[in-house]
């Protein structure tokens, strides 16, 4: 069973939706009990950092979540759900989860052509192995909306890159947490194939 | 490197697929969600859902309309058509579709797009725009925003209009052309280029694709990101594959999907 972590944040029904086509049990929960009994946890998003950070303090879901981490619990981390992961961002001041070293940067192109949000479909570069990305290829395409990318201090937290003004990290990781800034649910056959391989991963990197 | 987007869309009457020429003349060409699963299946990038459904007792079937395309498609998809507030919004993204299309709505009340940004994120809020050459007039760019299918005028310049709708939280315009809508004869290029140059958010051409190079000039002297098809793929005269590959064989970065 999955739990998909609710704090208003948009997407969790259609993060269900793609788990119900793939055939796993899920449920959607705002209650910090849950995640402590989860057998594996996909936290997603969309929207603000700064409300979304609001809602998982004043729902305790920001202590359940890390006490999870520590705990060796499987995550997923899903676009604004993978951004919050790092310590800070340039959307809030406030203080991040901070599971991964580094920050949340907003891209600032020079090139007018380059439009914010970077809104599409994108190709990745592959950068380091990793049972959850075991089918990902680099050159796939995925479906990006976002207006800030998270930028890990350890190069090592980089798993896959993509292209956008800047090359920035698609994928990152570190022990139990993975975490997307594209949206694998919406990223067609491609997607699926990341959240099928998150659902049998028993939370070792490597 | 960002792909261009295909994306088609779909119009739909009491919960059946119709296509409609300049908004009138609609015939039925089939179901939505197996349209959808359809196009899907075949590597489209992104769908839009227009409900064109009249009464308003019958708006219930969009949503069972979303739902379904939401349990089958796992690629973005937007909704339009009838959505007037927020809880209209909220409805829609709640049945599984990633973005709103605002029209009409945000015409009559702009304060409805930054509503939405607010309580849904930019990204996904679209201002759908209908636009009509007019050669007379004090209109500065020349181009009108028109309401109800083109048959009411606002008075609002169209460039305006885009500078203040990205100003207030739209996340992405659509530029549909009234004048080129249901022609076939290729996209409105000039206004599309103006809007895309204004704005510094997504763009969609609208309105007149007929043939594969009707998209590459809307995504290269055009400027914009992204090109709505409807009939081309609807009637089968095209392929989501066979007009990706003219594409990308004419150098534009496309998502080919195997």
């Amino acid at each position: 069973m999955i739990h998909i972590v609710d704090y208003d944040a948009g997407n969790q029904t259609s993060v269900k939706r793609a788990l119900d086509h793939l055939g796993v049990g899920s449920i959607i929960t705002s209650i910090p009990d849950d995640l402590d009994h989860a057998e594996r946890i996909i936290f997603p998003g969309v929207g603000h950092a700064h409300s979304a950070l609001e809602t998982l303090h004043e729902r305790g879901l920001d202590v359940a979540l890390k006490s999870a981490a520590a705990r060796g619990t499987p995550i997923l981390g899903i676009c604004v759900g993978c951004q919050i992961l790092l310590s800070d961002s340039e959307e809030t001041d406030q203080r991040c989860l901070d599971l991964i070293e580094g920050r949340c940067l907003r891209f600032k192109p020079e090139d007018a052509a380059l439009k914010v949000p970077h809104m599409g479909w994108n190709e990745l570069r592959v950068c380091s192995a990793h049972p959850v990305l075991r089918h990902l290829r680099t050159g796939d395409e995925v479906y990006f909306v976002h207006s800030y990318y998270p930028a890990p201090v350890d190069d090592t937290d980089v798993l896959a890159k993509c292209r956008y003004d800047v090359e920035f990290a698609a994928v990152i990781g570190r022990n139990n947490i993975v975490a997307t800034q594209f949206h694998v649910e919406k990223s067609g056959p491609v997607g699926l194939k990341i959240l099928d391989e998150f659902v049998k991963w028993d939370g070792n990197a490597c | 490197m960002l792909s261009k987007r295909l994306i088609s869309c779909l119009d739909v009457r009491d919960g059946r697929l119709v296509k409609s020429v300049r908004f009138v003349n609609t015939k039925d060409i089939g179901d939505p969600v197996s349209a959808a699963r359809r196009y899907y299946e075949a590597g489209l990038d992104e769908l839009v859902f227009y409900d064109i459904t009249a009464s308003s007792d019958q708006r219930g079937i969009m949503l069972d309309v979303v739902e379904e395309v939401a349990r089958q498609v796992f690629i973005p998809f937007s909704v339009g058509g009838g959505l007037r507030t927020v809880d209209d919004c909220r409805k829609v993204l709640e049945a599984g579709a990633e973005k709103v299309n605002l029209n009409t709505a945000a015409v009559a009340n702009p304060g409805v797009i930054s509503e939405a940004a607010d309580a849904f994120g930019v990204q996904a809020v679209v201002l759908s725009m209908d636009v009509k050459a007019k050669s007379s007039g004090s209109l500065p760019s020349g181009y009108e925003i028109v309401t109800h299918g083109g048959r009411r005028d606002t008075g609002m310049d169209a460039i305006e209009w885009a500078r203040r709708g990205e100003a207030l939280g739209a996340g992405e315009i659509v530029v549909n052309s009234i004048d080129a809508d249901g022609t076939l004869e290729g996209y409105e290029l000039t206004l599309t280029r103006m809007i895309a140059e204004t704005v510094g958010i997504p763009v969609i051409a609208s309105g007149g694709g007929g043939r594969p190079e009707h998209l590459y000039d809307a995504l290269t002297a055009g400027r914009a990101d992204a090109a709505l098809v409807a009939s081309m793929l609807h009637y089968g005269h095209y392929s989501v594959n066979s007009i990706k590959q003219f594409l990308s064989d004419k150098g534009l970065k496309i998502r080919l999907t195997g």
